[in-house]
């Protein structure tokens, strides 16, 4: 053991004993083989589902595939997906004691969030080539080259980071798992007012205003044009969408200024 | 006794408007066990959560190996121990997959982390299912584990708030035997427990709390002295209660509680009544009596007499 006393001694175990924490994560993946299960199948299902049963319906605006119009909305689904993933584990550990274990312990403070955020990222990365897969299986296809790929995929992780630090803070403010159970259902009708399914074209005006400056919208709108799917933004369209990378940028470092130090706070906070 | 290595002082807390703790002052002596009793919500845990740095008290200070609890916080965790109500072990992971990572998150180097899970594996009874996921565990196993993820570092102070709360009387056997190994290897304990037999059997010295404060100190004898010996008489006839009662009050000079149809019992002063002048009494009255019997009160009485002033109904 070691006295956390110097900034960089305290750096090290930070990273140390983040590291630590992303390894039980995995560990707890190994012991669940069902969860790989259902996160394997999940995406099959949900290609499946709005590709081809939505998809018979839907008419893309410039008369694109719908299949290759869906994927970006399905990517930005799974990315927000954060949010509820990372709620959901941080309000079990602060519910079932793990949490008082860790602050009474001589570890780093930051690691466990710091920590949680990490291994979700990895998680996230799991379930993006995963989906993947599936769009490729589809017929979804990037058409515009390897640095505009790269460059949608990087978007994903960077708001997927962003927003798994709303799940940090929300999971830390209910401090209780059923409570963030019952909240994932939650999570659907954020990823469904948006872009990626529909255009948001034939909304209701302030319905509209919504769906365009939702991060999800924002996203699928970004990845349409990295991608050269059908769908991406043109002519006169909100702001957010008119420059969806900027807009992605600017929602990933507002979530995480604002949530980073919520988060913390919340998590070093004594006096319960 | 060595010097107290857990002190409090004066430790207050409010929660909103209500006190959880007025006052608190507590020191145990290195090397004991001490038995924190109270009625729920009398401020065990809050009290507990302040030693254990997981709260800072809005008054008073407390030290734990001579460091300060809110200061030194760092420090107080590199000796401390604490095992919850809550079994705080993550379910999905095995119990040695558990025992690592907080081996790990203690800073062990990796091998020595292995090493140790598997000492207190085996030396605690675990070794069996130590590969299992904890979810499938019974609830004395659980928290069997907890107990041991606290030993990992071997920890001066061991704080258990309510270790065997909700558990059958054969694991709370066992979590009591795990908890004297330790004691004997020299880690002091201090324990909250609603379970009076409890204190009684494990602890050194008891402190009573109520109403956020230490109401009485002292050993389970000590303890047990202060509200002096009780008398239980049962009677042939019931009918004769009412006979028997007024014998008894004038010899205890408080009222007798009615335990049964059959049965009183009343607290006797300490000024050391014999047996056979309460028979002879009895019996002066008229009152045949079935058995009639002096004992040392149990902690139970003791508690209830202490925490609200009431005779204990059982």
């Amino acid at each position: 053991m070691t006295a956390l006393t110097s900034p960089l001694v305290r750096l090290r175990w930070t990273l140390t004993d983040g590291l630590t924490l992303v390894g039980r994560e995995l560990g707890r993946l190994r012991q669940e083989p069902g969860q790989i299960i259902a996160a394997l199948i999940f995406p099959v299902i949900m290609v499946v589902l709005f590709g081809y049963v939505f998809g018979s319906a839907i008419q893309v605006p410039d008369g694109g595939d719908y299949r290759e119009y869906l994927m970006p909305g399905l990517f930005a689904m799974v990315t927000f997906s954060a949010v509820m993933g990372v709620m959901t584990r941080m309000a079990t550990d602060a519910s079932r004691g793990v949490m008082d274990r860790f602050r009474s312990m001589p570890m780093a403070r930051l690691a466990v969030p710091f920590g949680q955020t990490g291994a979700d990222l990895l998680t996230g990365l799991l379930m993006l080539a995963i989906m993947v897969v599936a769009g490729l299986l589809v017929g979804w296809q990037p058409h515009r080259g390897l640095i505009p790929t790269a460059q949608a995929f990087l978007l994903m992780i960077v708001l997927r980071y962003a927003l798994s630090w709303v799940g940090v803070y929300v999971g830390l403010a209910v401090k209780n798992d059923q409570v963030a159970d019952a909240m994932v259902p939650l999570g659907l009708p954020f990823t469904m007012l948006s872009n990626a399914f529909v255009p948001t074209d034939g909304m209701p005006g302030w319905l509209r205003f919504l769906a365009d400056w939702n991060p999800v919208s924002t996203l699928t709108a970004a990845s349409r044009e990295l991608f050269g799917n059908p769908g991406a933004p043109s002519g006169n369209v909100a702001w957010p969408l008119a420059h969806p990378v900027t807009t992605v940028l600017l929602w990933s470092a507002a979530l995480l200024v604002i949530f980073v130090p919520l988060s913390l706070r919340a998590y070093m906070r004594r006096g319960r | 006794m060595s010097d107290p290595i857990v002190i409090a002082e004066g430790l207050h807390k409010s929660f909103g408007g209500a006190h959880a703790l007025r006052g608190l002052d507590l020191s145990v002596p290195g090397g004991t066990v001490c038995g924190v009793l109270g009625p729920n919500g009398a401020g065990k845990t809050t009290a507990v959560r302040i030693l254990a740095t997981l709260s800072d008290p809005d008054a008073g200070h407390a030290r734990i190996a001579g460091y300060d609890v809110v200061r030194e916080a760092g420090k107080v965790r590199e000796r401390i121990g604490l095992a919850g109500q809550y079994a705080a072990v993550d379910e999905k992971l095995t119990g040695r997959g558990n025992l690592r990572m907080f081996g790990r998150l203690y800073h062990l180097p990796r091998r020595q982390a292995h090493r140790r899970a598997d000492e207190l594996l085996d030396r605690f009874g675990l070794m069996d299912a130590a590969d299992r996921p904890v979810a499938g565990y019974s609830g004395g196993m659980r928290r069997r584990l907890d107990l041991i993820t606290c030993l990992i570092l071997r920890p001066d102070v061991l704080f258990l708030d309510e270790p065997t709360t909700g558990l059958d009387p054969r694991s709370r056997g066992e979590i009591w035997d795990s908890i004297r190994e330790l004691v004997a290897d020299g880690t002091t304990v201090l324990l909250t427990t609603q379970y009076l037999d409890e204190a009684d059997h494990l602890a050194d010295d008891i402190a009573v709390i109520d109403h956020g404060q230490v109401i009485a100190t002292g050993t389970p004898d000590e303890l047990k002295a202060t509200i002096g010996d009780r008398l239980d008489v049962t009677l042939e006839d019931p009918a004769a209660m009412p006979e028997a009662a007024t014998v008894l009050n004038t010899l205890a000079g408080t009222e007798p509680t009615t335990t049964d149809a059959d049965r009183l019992t009343v607290a006797l002063p300490a000024t050391g009544l014999r047996l056979a002048d309460i028979v002879r009494k009895l019996d002066h009255a008229g009152v045949a009596a079935a058995d009639v019997s002096l004992r040392r009160p149990t902690l139970d009485e003791v508690f209830l007499r202490l925490t609200d002033h009431k005779e204990p109904v059982r």
